[in-house]
């Protein structure tokens, strides 16, 4: 990774990503601590008649924050990685600049469609996969947009050999374009009805059972190609350039790369365990969520392991911290997502607080940290300006990482906790508790976690206001910093 | 090792593109068609239910409550028997959902009235004192899209061959017919087991409202 000063790399499209991030990411936060806050104190569902509830509102959080907060945050290290370690800028090629930046707003237009229609309770109401078909047309487009400026790219690379973190993005174009379109395979009603209807409305090519399997083929995929793989593309390349210090191992990158391709799919089954699909499908998907920890594990070691004699580093760079917990957090939360794949814990943890408890310590303590380091190291190349304040990144790190602890230990013990009371049994083999003694049992941990929520979005406004001030009001840089980046 | 691999990002895509598409192959289509069979003497949704399906996905119930009794004592206990592959064979989509901050309810039309539900929907803490659940009183007002469900029911009948009667075609007239005939007198039924002089107003002004078609829905999950 030698640095190249002859090239003059053109950013336009990272920064409009950039503001998305920040804006879905505030929103789509904001909605995750309303709903957790409703499920402490249900009278917050009335704040707005039929589109405040708690179920209107669950999926539009989820949908902002992955499809609005997270793949723009991608899209932010893609646009400014890319050009970089393919040595090729984007202000050299006029048509795949125009697609990149006419992909920007088929975006930005999906995406405010995307919150209208979920709003609405216009859904197909598969996870992640909510969208009916004309939206699911749009992402496509906007897919396929991504993936010729990516080849374009590649096409008018001057470093012949692709980067690490390459690898990642072409896996992460390639397993969302064949998990999105095999899942989303519906039948619009309006056209074969003679027209009766709404002509939005659409039905699942697949019925019960098989339906189930796509989804969380898809479900767990869509985790594994937008919440994992692109996120590792972006730690391999900026902690690297953050810390001056190069990757630990070529061989450790090359088998975890080559393995996680090969296992995640298979995990997908573990959704399922002991629903009616074929019990060797089942045990499948138990056996290789756990072959699952090599791979995921062998990522996470390599780059702390590029740390190695540079310890120094963390108690100095905020930017180090943001990274090094989030590879932590990734061990941790790969950790945990097999041993709820082992079928007789998923007995109990099944369709309790548990899952979402684990969803977030991955989401939060490794996507979103890994996104906001992202953001900061690109800040100073990009707008040529120091960033904005140390101690206020320093504030948000020591903030955010407790509301991340205080979310999934308190949903953890809530799992736990419900998941035995709802298989207790008194001494005659009789349930000891009805279905609502294990609701209200949980109303502390539900409190706790909004807390935690709450304390991780003041966390992301520290972050915008940080970012902001950074773009605008940042000290001048003369000249582009190599490693470290430098803050006030 | 893999140097050369690198260096050719068409065949590097290629080959992710075998090893990530292997698993799905393997895993997902051998059982594709035992898996899409009904269970002996399961009828298709009629178009009530069918709005009503559409109740709960507009409403979103997915996001707390499942349809899937899992093989234990204590589910079966709780919920009864557990569920089986062939009762979901007209689920497009499927509704089995992945949390349960409320109860499990694919048998639920065993063990709750229409009155219950209708009090229950209109105010959760009127019938279960601690529950956290919302209550959806525009689903009183709000009118059921019966058209685009029977549009639903037309559309599975030919591409799935699902065994929809004669009484499903693929047109304005069918529908007006059907809705007059078999969907009105359905609501009423319903309307009256609800025992809620507003509604039943309104379905005897020819209106059907959103509970009438989720209450048929859920009436129908046994």
């Amino acid at each position: 990774m030698q640095s190249s000063a002859a090239l003059e790399y053109d950013y336009s499209v990272a920064k409009l990503y950039m503001w998305t991030t920040v804006i879905f990411g505030i929103v789509g936060m904001t909605i995750g601590v309303l709903i957790a806050s409703q499920l402490a104190f249900p009278e917050l569902n009335y704040l707005m008649g039929e589109y405040g509830t708690f179920s209107r509102l669950r999926p539009l959080h989820t949908n902002v924050v992955i499809y609005g907060f997270t793949v723009s945050g991608i899209m932010v290290s893609f646009y400014y990685s890319a050009q970089r370690v393919l040595k090729v800028s984007l202000a050299e090629l006029p048509f795949i600049n125009f697609l990149a930046k006419l992909g920007f707003f088929a975006y930005l237009i999906a995406a405010t469609f995307l919150v209208i229609s979920l709003g609405m309770g216009i859904t197909a109401s598969k996870e992640y996969a909510q969208m009916e078909w004309p939206l699911d047309i749009a992402i496509v487009v906007y897919w396929v947009i991504w993936g010729i400026v990516m080849f374009g790219l590649i096409g008018a690379r001057r470093e012949k050999a692709l980067y690490i973190s390459m690898w990642y993005y072409i896996a992460c174009f390639l397993g969302v374009a064949m998990l999105y379109l095999f899942n989303n395979m519906e039948v619009p009603t309006y056209f074969l009805s003679g027209g009766l209807g709404a002509w939005y409305h659409s039905v699942s090519m697949y019925a019960g059972t098989n339906d189930a399997l796509v989804q969380w083929w898809w479900g767990h995929n869509a985790v594994a190609f937008v919440f994992t793989v692109p996120i590792i593309a972006i730690i391999y390349y900026f902690l690297p350039k953050e810390s001056g210090q190069a990757v630990y191992s070529y061989k450790l990158s090359l088998l975890s790369f080559w393995g996680l391709m090969f296992v995640y799919l298979w995990a997908g089954g573990h959704h399922l365990l002991w629903s009616t699909v074929p019990d060797w499908m089942q045990t499948m998907g138990s056996i290789f969520s756990v072959v699952l920890i090599l791979p995921s594990w062998g990522s996470a070691i390599n780059m702390l392991l590029t740390m190695k004699g540079e310890w120094n580093q963390l108690t100095e760079n905020p930017l180090i911290k943001f990274m090094v917990l989030a590879s932590t957090f990734y061990m941790l939360s790969t950790l945990e997502g097999p041993i709820q794949a082992v079928k007789s814990v998923n007995a109990i943890a099944h369709f309790t607080d548990w899952i979402p408890g684990h969803v977030h310590d991955g989401v939060l303590g490794w996507v979103a940290f890994m996104i906001f380091a992202a953001l900061m190291h690109a800040a100073p190349r990009v707008f040529k300006r120091e960033i904005y304040s140390k101690s206020l990144l320093e504030a948000q790190f020591w903030i955010q990482t407790t509301g991340v602890v205080l979310y999934f230990t308190s949903m953890w013990i809530a799992g736990i906790t419900q998941g035995m009371m709802w298989r207790a049994v008194d001494e005659y083999g009789n349930l000891m508790y009805s279905f609502i003694d294990t609701v209200s049992v949980l109303h502390p941990y539900y409190t706790i976690r909004a807390i935690g929520g709450l304390l991780y979005l003041i966390g992301v406004f520290m972050f915008a206001y940080n970012f902001f001030m950074t773009a605008t009001a940042g000290r001048k840089l003369e000249q582009e910093p190599q490693f470290r980046s430098p803050m006030a | 090792m893999f140097h050369w691999l690198e260096k050719n990002p068409f065949l590097f895509s290629v080959g992710v593109f075998i090893v990530i598409a292997f698993a799905g192959l393997v895993e997902i289509l051998p059982d594709f068609a035992n898996a899409a069979r009904p269970i002996k003497g399961l009828k298709p949704y009629t178009v009530l239910e069918l709005a009503g399906k559409e109740v709960y996905k507009k409403d979103n119930c997915i996001a707390c409550h499942s349809q899937l009794i899992r093989p234990f004592k204590a589910e079966t206990d709780r919920y009864g028997k557990y569920s089986l592959s062939g009762e979901y064979a007209y689920d497009r989509p499927f509704l089995w959902g992945s949390k349960r901050t409320g109860p499990d309810l694919h048998r639920v039309g065993n063990y709750r009235t229409p009155d219950w539900h209708a009090n229950h929907m209109w105010d959760p803490k009127s019938v279960v004192p601690d529950s956290i659940m919302p209550a959806y009183k525009h689903q009183f007002k709000n009118v059921a899209d019966l058209e685009t469900a029977y549009a639903e029911a037309v559309t599975v009948k030919k591409v799935f061959n699902t065994p929809y009667g004669d009484d499903i075609q693929p047109s304005k007239a069918a529908f007006e017919k059907y809705y007059k005939e078999k969907a009105l007198p359905e609501a009423m039924k319903i309307a009256k087991a609800m025992k809620n002089k507003d509604v039943l107003a309104m379905v005897q002004q020819g209106k059907i409202p959103e509970i009438v078609a989720l209450i048929a829905y859920l009436d129908r999950l046994k």
